[in-house]
């Protein structure tokens, strides 16, 4: 592809993904961390917007919606009674994502830093961070940052310096998949169940508390501190047009070296796996198909995925989707009906149960999956759950009911030969027993 | 105003207004199940799918969109179509169908939906999910695997009830609605839930089984457990009411109805008076009316003006008309309907009732509740003091501190306070635009009258046309027994003081035993309760299902209930018991039916004669009465579901309150 180099060490944002260095603040200092962050900070509030805006920045959570535009939303002039909200979205439970994990590990003091200018950004004197339940390890890590961050006065009263007042709270989840759709995290937050609420109202009109909120990705915000000191062109050099800057991919599945590793956005495929993963196993005549955005995009196969770019757009016109980046390789030892079965039971397992066709839907999808993988089915059972995942789509509250549905979609849509053969293979079989 | 489209007609809604209220208001249906117009929008049940142009390409749930100025909406397309088929095959496919053996068959929104929006047949092979069954108390009969997770009972609960009690656990197709801790629904409200259920999940306990809705004949009437006025609706099979439930009347109850509204209905079929009784020997013995109407007849002649009228809480206008009718005949002068004993002025009518229309309380900003259990005297008007606190009411009270499932600040339980109110009350009082006092009986009964004035006029809650004084009472016959001058201006000692000879009973029951030790008592009434056994003679009459009576609630709201069945047995409307002795006295009363009864009790008194639902427009003067000036004050309901002789009969009623009041627990039989 042209015009797309593959990112070099010196353009990295996150140094330290790896955890080689130390996260802690001394290093992460020398790292260039909180360097002068009170400068940046004069640069303006709404200065930081257009920056933020300008860079291309889109959600890194998976919908992919420009970052500096949802901070535009926020009311300009919080009243006192209303304050606005950041909520930074660590509850990281997409199979297949891992990122939010790495950063908050070994790279915890990027996302403070960032969370103190995008929440002076946006006029936010207090932010919190809604981590996973099952990150525990990382919860410690994360609030030994934070402790840090306020003994060394970067955080609190007269945060970094800056004559601004902000805090950051650190707030554990209970393990619920949907407690990571952003209404139903501000529910659980608030102490409820997390259940996703209607909308309209969007959080930037009522959000946590009813008043003004923006819940981003920890990727998106710790990303922001680097956009603000290289400047937004620099960001924006990397990626096509419309899928701007670097991102954090995490391969899983039949690669050689399954890895998180930090590249130019709209890199192709095959030079992502090539360069950081040694490969598929048994070589690209082996490649099944990949699921290159975590377990709710539909799957792309092997022909069509390997030189796309791996880019919001790209993978659109795959009619998949980047999702988290999180890339999910199967090769051809993988049962593939099987592994969107257990796909299926996750989500169903995970939809919250308010309304009714996740609710119903979900399962329903699940056994009927079961009984593809079997072939315990007529060829009418294939077309009978593609109506049922179109019926769930677009239906639901929330995105978990269209989360639930693509995967199944995306089989059906490319490995129907596949599914008809199981079944008739097991008729096969049936009549040769009698 | 803004203007939308809907299916190509272009109307102007209200602002405020969903797109699913646009679509009703164009003449469309809608089919929902968990929208309701009294609770909150869960938007959950995603029934109401409708098309909305602008916006993203994919059917929209009506009930939680706002209605936006030029949207155009669509009801027919195919795109609608399909997504309600969708939606309710969901619904179905772990639906029982067991709509022959399930009690909302034939009431069943789902059932009627899903003729109108489903697909013909089920696509579903897999197996269908159970639930079992929670416990919920005595009122409310759980089939969880019948529901469909609407929430509109935990709405209700949290929203209307105000008890938290009910929640969705689990998540998924495993997510349940239990109560918490499976423990009873501690609401005097509960079964409003049963109302609510748009299907079989939640059912009436003591109705279980016993009648198809098909059957049912539907007779409209007025509830007298407490004085609100709840409109009622009377479900009659053969010669038995089946069940009661509400009318919706906006003024008065809105659709609610509280329990013993509801559940007092197994009594009108037990412990009644079926037949006369004598008394003999200190023994009551079954006699005939001929015997029964004759010794009536001797004892009125020999009482001559010495006779006394006392009325119970439930009795009908006229009723204590034809009564007080007869006694006038003989010049008796002496008529009470405040049975325990309340002492009040009520030179003027206006003073002693309740002037904010029962619909403004939740208007509100400012509530004062000046010895009243509003939950338990009024649990209808206490839903509205609890929408006003949801607004931003604040609330402040004297008396015994309660539950009243809102923040209350109890300020102390003496009559003294009332003279010397806390500034915060007088500031919130003055800041008010709407403020609320509420002088209940149990500030009567501590002879608190000339107190609750002093401090209302204080607190200024009578303003311009805004009048926030009220008195609330407990029995339905209150207004209209103060109308028809059942008040003796010494109340009870008064009457006892006069020494009658004749006390004729008008069901009577909360009279003490020993008012009236030398008189020859007179019972009038259903139900075999205190005031029978106090009685010498015992005249079966009708209770208020069994004839067509006027009330008058506490805002002076005039209503008219029908007669739904028969009274049993022998027993009979209580006026005709009147007019048959009046004949035997040789002085027959001037009215041969019902209709010319309450032709003239409307001479006597015009106002009982206005339009059913016309609230009165009685003068208000308060008398001047001194203040009491201190005296601790009680509630007069110790048990909120035996209140009165109908209710003291319903096994409903005693076993809600032994579980509910008194903390006894019930197994469960196992069915």
């Amino acid at each position: 592809m042209s015009g797309i180099t593959s990112l070099t060490d010196k353009d990295r944002i996150f140094t330290n993904v790896y955890g080689f260095q130390s996260p802690w603040l001394k290093e992460a200092q020398a790292r260039g961390d909180w360097d002068d962050t009170a400068k940046l900070m004069q640069l303006g509030q709404d200065a930081i917007i257009e920056i933020v805006k300008e860079s291309g920045l889109r959600g890194r959570g998976g919908a992919g919606f420009p970052t500096g535009v949802k901070w535009g939303f926020m009311p300009k002039e919080p009243t006192p009674g209303r304050p606005n909200f950041l909520v930074i979205n660590a509850d990281e439970s997409e199979p297949g994502s891992c990122k939010d994990r790495e950063i908050i590990r070994h790279d915890p003091h990027k996302l403070i830093e960032g969370a103190l200018l995008s929440s002076f950004a946006m006029r936010a004197r207090a932010a919190y961070i809604y981590i996973r339940g099952e990150y525990i390890q990382e919860a410690i890590a994360m609030q030994r940052a934070i402790d840090e961050a306020y003994e060394a006065g970067l955080l609190g009263k007269n945060a970094a310096g800056s004559g601004y007042d902000f805090d950051l709270f650190l707030h554990r989840g209970a393990g619920a998949y949907i407690c990571g759709e952003e209404t139903a995290m501000l529910e659980s937050l608030e102490g409820k169940k997390g259940q996703p609420r209607l909308k309209p109202p969007f959080p930037a009109g009522a959000g946590l508390y009813g008043c003004p909120t923006t819940v981003n990705n920890v990727e998106s915000i710790a990303v922001v501190p680097t956009i603000l000191r290289r400047g937004a062109a620099w960001f924006k050099s990397f990626g096509r047009e419309n899928n701007a800057g670097t991102k954090l991919f995490q391969i899983s599945g039949h690669v050689e070296k399954p890895c998180v590793v930090e590249e130019a956005m709209s890199i192709p495929f095959r030079e992502l796996i090539e360069k950081h993963c040694g490969g598929i196993t048994g070589g690209w005549d082996n490649l099944l198909a990949v699921i290159p955005g975590g377990s709710s995009v539909p799957l792309v196969p092997a022909k069509d995925i390997m030189d796309c770019p791996m880019d919001f757009d790209g993978l659109k016109d795959q009619g998949s989707g980047l999702g988290t980046a999180a890339v999910i390789v199967m090769d051809k030892s993988t049962d593939i009906v099987k592994a969107i079965s257990r796909i299926s039971y996750f989500y169903k397992h995970e939809s919250c149960g308010q309304c009714t066709p996740c609710r119903e839907g979900t399962g329903w999808m699940w056994r009927t999956m079961e009984k593809l993988r079997e072939g315990d089915a007529e060829i009418g059972t294939i077309d009978r759950l593609l109506d049922v995942t179109k019926q769930v789509e677009g239906h639901t509250i929330c995105a978990l009911g269209d989360a639930a549905a693509w995967p199944i979609q995306g089989l059906i849509r490319h490995f129907r030969p596949e599914i008809e053969r199981r079944i008739a293979e097991r008729g096969d079989r049936l009549e040769a027993a009698e | 105003m803004p203007k939308v489209t809907v299916d190509g007609v272009e109307l102007d809604v209200p602002d405020g207004a969903t797109v699913l209220q646009a679509c009703e208001l164009a003449g469309k249906e809608i089919p929902r199940f968990c929208y309701h117009e009294r609770l909150s929008i869960a938007g959950n049940c995603r029934m109401c799918l409708v098309e909305v142009k602008p916006g993203p390409p994919k059917p929209q749930a009506s009930c939680a969109l706002p209605a936006a100025e030029g949207q155009e909406i669509r009801t027919d397309t195919p795109m609608v179509k399909k997504a309600r088929e969708g939606v309710m095959e969901f619904l179905l496919i772990n639906h029982p169908l067991d709509c022959p053996i399930c009690d909302q068959g034939g009431e069943c929104d789902l059932q009627d939906q899903a003729m109108a929006y489903g697909r013909g047949t089920s696509r579903y092979d897999e197996n269908k999910r159970a639930v079992e069954d929670k416990y919920m108390g005595p009122i409310v009969k759980t089939a969880m695997t019948r529901c469909i997770q609407c929430t509109r009972c935990v709405r209700f609960t949290e929203e209307v009830a105000g008890t938290d009690e009910m929640g969705m656990y689990f998540r998924g197709e495993d997510a349940q609605i239990t109560t918490y801790l499976e423990k009873a629904v501690k609401s005097e409200l509960s079964g409003n839930v049963v109302d609510l259920c748009p299907v079989g999940a939640l059912l009436s306990k003591p109705y279980a089984f016993e009648a198809r809705p098909w059957e049912l004949k539907k007779v409209p009437g007025i509830d007298v457990m407490d004085a609100v006025g709840t409109n009622i609706r009377m479900d009659v099979r053969g010669r038995q009411v089946m069940r009661i439930l509400p009318r919706i009347n906006d003024a008065v109850n809105e659709e609610w109805a509280h329990d013993k509204t509801r559940h007092n209905v197994d009594a009108l079929v037990r412990r009644r008076l079926d037949r006369p009784w004598i008394r003999e020997n200190g023994k009551l013995r079954a006699a005939d009316w001929a015997g029964a109407l004759q010794l009536f007849a001797d004892q009125l002649s020999e009482a001559k003006s010495k006779v006394a009228a006392i009325a119970g809480d439930l009795v009908d206008a006229e009723t204590m008309f034809a009564a007080k009718a007869l006694l006038t005949q003989q010049r008796g002068k002496l008529f009470e309907g405040r049975q325990t004993g309340l002492r009040y002025d009520v030179s003027s009518l206006g003073a002693v009732r309740f002037n904010t229309p029962i619909a403004d309380i939740e208007n509100a900003d400012v509530i004062f509740l000046a010895g009243t259990n509003l939950r338990w005297e009024a649990p209808l008007v206490n839903t509205r003091v609890r929408k006003a606190v949801r607004r931003g009411a604040k609330v402040y009270a004297v008396g015994p501190e309660v539950d009243l499932t809102y923040p209350v600040s109890f300020l102390g339980n003496d009559l003294s306070i009332l003279g010397k109110l806390p500034s915060d009350v007088t500031d919130a009082f003055e800041r008010a635009e709407r403020p609320v006092f509420i002088a209940g009986p149990g500030l009567l009964a501590a002879g608190g009258q000339g107190d609750a004035q002093a401090a209302a006029h204080a607190l200024n809650v009578i303003r311009g046309d805004w009048n926030g004084f009220n008195v609330l009472h407990t029995a339905a016959s209150r207004m209209a027994g103060l109308m028809l001058g059942y008040a003796h201006e010494d109340g009870l000692e008064g009457v006892k003081a006069a020494k009658p000879k004749l006390v004729l009973m008008l069901g009577a029951d909360e009279l003490a035993e020993d008012a009236f030790p030398k008189a020859f008592k007179v019972y009038v009434g259903h139900h075999g309760d205190k005031g029978a056994a106090q009685a010498d003679l015992v005249l079966p009459g009708a209770s208020y299902a069994e004839k067509h009576g006027t009330y008058v609630n506490i805002e002076g709201r005039v209503q008219r209930g029908e007669k739904a069945v028969f009274a049993p047995g022998d027993a009979r409307e209580d006026w005709s018991i009147f007019r048959a002795v009046s004949e035997l006295l040789g002085k027959p009363l001037k009215f041969d039916n019902f209709a010319e009864l309450r032709a003239a009790m409307i001479k006597a008194v015009p106002e009982l004669g206005v339009d059913d639902g016309v609230v009165l427009d009685l003068p208000f003067s308060p008398a001047q009465l001194a203040a009491k000036g201190e005296g601790a004050i009680r509630y007069p309901i110790d048990d909120f579901y035996l209140t009165n002789a109908i209710c003291r009969a319903s096994p409903t009623m005693q076993r809600c309150s032994a579980e509910l009041v008194h903390g006894e627990t019930f197994a469960e039989a196992a069915e």
